[in-house]
């Protein structure tokens, strides 16, 4: 029997827990008042979204025109953060579809809280693409209807069409993956809410599930065949924005290996996005023994697997230029590297490939200080590359005569900040009202680890 | 119809599973089982006949696919045929990622609200449970006492044995 019991894999919910103390758990945070430092948090978040706000405000009035950007340069920073918090939002999908699909039910403790990130992320995302039409409220013209303009359809050859397509798609499947997961969880909290309001909002959006398995077991078909359409939509998302650069003539993005280094980056970001979430929430709301530091090792280990491929497509850019023999591209390259923004590339090679090596050491993966500043410097890195990729191609192109420098002015910056503002605020007010914790699927996860002949009666 | 119904309440997966597993045995007539997680062989303890939902995905995907094609084809290469850099005007390799974009989402769409059609699941609904607890940390097999050869006092003793933490009879309409 000992032996036996050695050989199992430990448990992924530590501290030996019963399926109603799960429950009450990860409701109890919901429950109590917020805490002092959950309204500071909130404060700060929500400065910087009203800061955002403004900013955001005051360019559509005044236009495009307040943004750093010149004939040469006509994309910069809005479409790097459009990039940017997109590939934020595909570690969410990584964890609650792909995973899913792969039998890791560790992502059980995570994948709640990444899908609400994805969400956050797709919102923070949109922002700029729509500023960027420079007559926002002329958005909806993406939308292929018949109007009064011929009807004039949409160019359905265009990347930004299809990236229109990508993105709505993505986060119409992502939130609806989000609430069915949600389902059982919201019939529970239902069930035990003791304030009035509580009780009837979650008897609304609970749609009045009461755990029969003539339910259960559609709702397990359901949720397989979302992961299923959800494990290559996100694949497609990051592939058709990287479109956006790759389709161009221009050097330095018209590249095959775009696709697959995009979509590698994007999860790589993403990934250390989610840890930096999970380590101040796990602490801030006590779950440590649901968050554990498995969890965190096995998502560290997913990094530096991004790591390592987001590394390689940097070289193979490298070779890939060399070998065309295109002048062009080969200057591209080194411009990058050697040019003036080459503290910005470093940054990001610093910042991507080099500081991730750390994780293989299990001492580090397993220190949480550690873990957390390397994930900030993989998302400070991530929007370098992005930064990097389209400021660098587009100042310095074909003719030198064109070529002209890039600086975001502060209504640019304070935009940026402002979309942090959003995607914490949010993140927040999840904390706040919604499970951080797929309980029902926690429960589902209890027993693994443990010897079935432990049972609750012997 | 009224119905008489025996509901058994269980605290662990295993010992719901057993008890599931004995009343199919024995011939009962399961209403329903009600868990507070999706536990792993229930349906076959069951004996639920797979659900038919991956066909309807399959088939509004294949829809959503084909509608986005033909308008593609229509708007780009009839209706308005507009010439972008020389291109032809029917660029079926172009109107690859919308199509694929549409499919994923008539497919997902359809799932969720059939999903929500078959389990007769809406907003507001009123929850309507066999007993307190079902969402939380209780299971629950409901029986139909359907004829006289319908024992109550021996299925609770079954049920008992099993480690019910309470059996009890209701008399009602349809608990499910």
């Amino acid at each position: 029997m000992a032996e036996a019991a050695v050989a199992l894999p430990p448990p992924l919910i530590e501290g030996d827990k019963s399926i109603a103390q799960v429950t009450r758990d990860v409701c109890a945070p919901m429950e109590a008042r917020p805490t002092a430092l959950w309204w500071v948090a909130l404060l700060i978040s929500s400065s910087f979204l009203l800061l955002g706000a403004v900013a955001i405000g005051y360019q559509i009035a005044v236009g495009v025109g307040t943004w750093g950007l010149n004939r040469t340069v006509g994309w910069a920073f809005d479409i790097t953060n459009f990039v940017f918090w997109i590939g934020i939002g595909h570690a969410g999908t990584l964890i609650s579809a792909i995973l899913f699909l792969f039998r890791q039910r560790w992502r059980t403790s995570v994948n709640r809280a990444a899908e609400a990130m994805t969400i956050f992320a797709v919102m923070c995302a949109g922002i700029f693409p729509v500023i960027h039409t420079g007559r926002p409220w002329f958005a909806y013209w993406m939308f292929p209807y018949p109007n009064t303009r011929g009807s004039l359809w949409v160019n359905f050859r265009s990347p930004l069409v299809w990236d229109f397509f990508a993105i709505s798609t993505y986060f119409t499947v992502s939130a609806m993956f989000w609430f069915i997961g949600m389902l059982p969880d919201l019939a529970t909290i239902r069930d035990r809410a003791t304030a009035k309001w509580r009780r009837k909002l979650a008897g609304v959006l609970s749609l009045g599930w009461n755990g029969s398995y003539r339910a259960w077991q559609r709702y397990e078909v359901v949720y397989l065949m979302l992961a299923g359409l959800g494990t290559p939509l996100v694949i497609s998302v990051h592939t058709i924005v990287s479109w956006d650069f790759a389709t161009a003539v221009l050097p330095g993005w018209h590249a095959t290996i775009f696709p697959p280094y995009f979509v590698a980056g994007a999860i790589f970001s993403g990934m250390a996005m989610v840890l930096t979430l999970m380590l101040v929430a796990r602490r801030l709301m006590h779950l440590e023994e649901y968050i554990t530091l498995r969890h965190i090792d096995r998502m560290c280990k997913l990094v530096i697997t991004t790591s390592g491929i987001v590394g390689l497509a940097y070289g193979t850019e490298f070779f890939t230029a060399l070998y065309s023999g295109s002048s062009y591209e080969q200057f591209v390259f080194l411009n990058r590297a050697l040019g003036p923004l080459f503290w910005g590339y470093w940054t990001m090679v610093g910042c991507n490939v080099f500081v991730p090596q750390l994780l293989w050491f299990r001492r580090v993966r397993t220190y949480v200080p550690a873990v957390f500043a390397i994930c900030i410097l993989v998302n400070v890195g991530m929007w370098f590359e992005r930064f990097i990729i389209i400021v660098t191609s587009l100042s310095r192109d074909f003719i030198p005569a064109n070529w002209f420098h890039y600086a975001p002015t502060r209504v640019e910056v304070a935009t940026l900040l402002g979309s942090f503002g959003l995607f914490f605020t949010c993140f927040l007010l999840f904390c706040r009202f919604i499970p951080v914790i797929a309980v029902a699927e926690v429960k589902g996860v209890l027993k693994y680890g443990k010897p079935r002949l432990e049972s609750v009666h012997e | 119809m009224s119905k008489r119904l025996l509901v058994g309440v269980f605290e662990s997966e295993d010992d719901t599973l057993a008890a599931i597993r004995a009343s199919r045995q024995r011939g009962f007539k399961i209403v329903d089982v009600y868990a507070p997680y999706a536990v792993h062989g229930v349906e076959e303890a069951m004996g639920l006949a797979p659900s038919r939902l991956p066909w309807v995905v399959f088939a509004l995907g294949l829809l959503g696919a084909g509608l986005k094609v033909w308008f593609e084809f229509w708007t780009t290469a009839v209706d308005w045929p507009v010439n972008v850099g020389g291109k032809p005007f029917n660029s079926l390799p172009a109107f690859v990622p919308v199509t694929f974009e549409v499919m994923v989402l008539f497919a997902a769409v359809g799932a969720v609200l059939s999903f929500f059609f078959v389990c007769r699941l809406y907003p507001a609904k009123r929850a309507v449970l066999p007993v307190a607890g079902v969402t939380d940390d209780r299971f629950a097999v409901v029986l139909e006492q359907t004829d006289s050869t319908f024992e109550p006092e021996e299925v609770q003793e079954m049920f008992e044995k099993l480690h019910a933490v309470h059996v009890e009879e209701q008399i009602t309409g349809e608990v499910a």
